[in-house]
């Protein structure tokens, strides 16, 4: 059976910044310029079809180069294979393109990676909080979020 | 319209149907026996709650067994559980709307403080939007401690009808964050 890895290699050689396999468990790293193609390619090459976005996060490496980390979960319905797909964006500038055209799913899943950890999805339709009230400051699953950090109480909501 | 009743007759309606009080005693004396609780359950202490309400512990021997899941009906609200941001001015509106005069108890460690929850999303204490006349310790406290505290709450409203000053253990609505 043709190794995932090897077929992204074959078809991206330079952008496949890392890869590595365990048990299956196959991992690629790209860079996020090339991020929205690759998961492009992803889903649509008869080889792979990885069809389902099963899980998009993000992981905050604070004090490392590039700070944060974002994930994506893919699987295969009809080839019954998995790949884990990253990419590494900066503090400064924490942005990847959207992949919510690929996938619907991806919508409340980058709603809550944005909610979170404050990563940008450059074109996402409604990028706005999800699990958090609107008149939050910050991202408390950031590691400097101070833990006793407390918020201004919302309002009441109006009836309409 | 004159009552006619013969002497002996009315020195009997007298000692078989007359108390003397005062207004605000008899008042709060109605009042402490038939508190009607609105159980603002959100977490494992409302199942605290509903065993109090059960045959074994059976609150309605306190008078407060009415439960009403309407503020408008309520003049007692259980806050039972966990109250986060998003809940805080929920809480805020349902106790708004709950009719004068009414008492806050607030049950557990999360309502009282927010628990062991010292983090982003959890309200550190429901008084930090609503006043709370009772606090009940736990995590979560037994169905005792509820009834407890309805019986602290009895007499909190009994003395105030007094002009007494509620003992150190109940506390005065305090620090109502606009
Ligand atoms: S105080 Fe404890 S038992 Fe009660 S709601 Fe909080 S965590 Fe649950």
């Amino acid at each position: 059976m043709v190794k995932l890895i090897d077929i992204f290699k074959k078809n991206f050689q330079a952008d496949i910044l890392d890869s590595h396999e365990q048990q299956g468990n196959e991992t690629i790293v790209v860079s996020p310029e090339r991020l929205h193609d690759v998961l492009g390619f992803a889903k649509n090459d008869p080889e792979t079809l990885l069809n389902a976005l099963m899980d998009l996060c993000a992981v905050d490496y604070l004090g490392q180069g590039p700070r944060f980390e974002v994930v994506y979960h893919l699987y295969s319905t009809s080839k019954n294979h998995r790949l884990r797909i990253k990419t590494r964006v900066p503090e400064e500038n924490p942005k990847v393109k959207t992949c919510v055209d690929l996938w619907k799913s991806a919508d409340w899943f980058e709603r809550e990676a944005w909610d979170m950890l404050g990563i940008v999805f450059e074109g996402h339709p409604n990028l706005k909080r999800l699990l958090l009230f609107d008149g939050f400051e910050g991202h408390p699953l950031r590691k400097d979020y101070k833990i006793n950090r407390r918020q201004k109480i919302p309002e009441p909501l109006e009836r309409p | 319209m004159r009552l006619k009743v013969e002497s002996k007759k009315m020195s009997s309606v007298v000692e078989n149907n007359f108390l003397t009080t005062k207004l605000s005693e008899l008042v709060a004396w109605g009042r402490k026996n038939s508190l009607w609780p609105l159980p603002f359950g959100t977490a494992c202490c409302a199942i605290e709650f509903m065993g109090a309400v059960d045959s074994v512990f059976d609150i309605s021997r306190f008078g407060a067994e009415l439960v009403r899941f309407s503020p408008r009906q309520a003049d007692l609200l259980l806050v039972l559980g966990t109250i986060n941001y998003k809940q805080a001015p929920v809480l805020k509106k349902v106790y708004e709307q709950m009719t004068e005069p009414k008492w806050v108890v607030a049950v557990g460690s999360c309502a009282t403080c927010g628990g062991f929850y010292d983090n982003y999303s959890v309200l550190q204490g429901i008084d930090e939007v609503i006043p709370v006349d009772v606090y009940v310790p736990g995590c979560p406290p037994r169905p005792e401690s509820i009834l407890l505290a309805i019986v602290r709450l009895q007499e909190k409203i009994c003395k105030e009808a007094v002009g007494e000053k509620p003992e150190l253990y109940i506390y005065k609505p305090h620090s109502v964050r606009k």
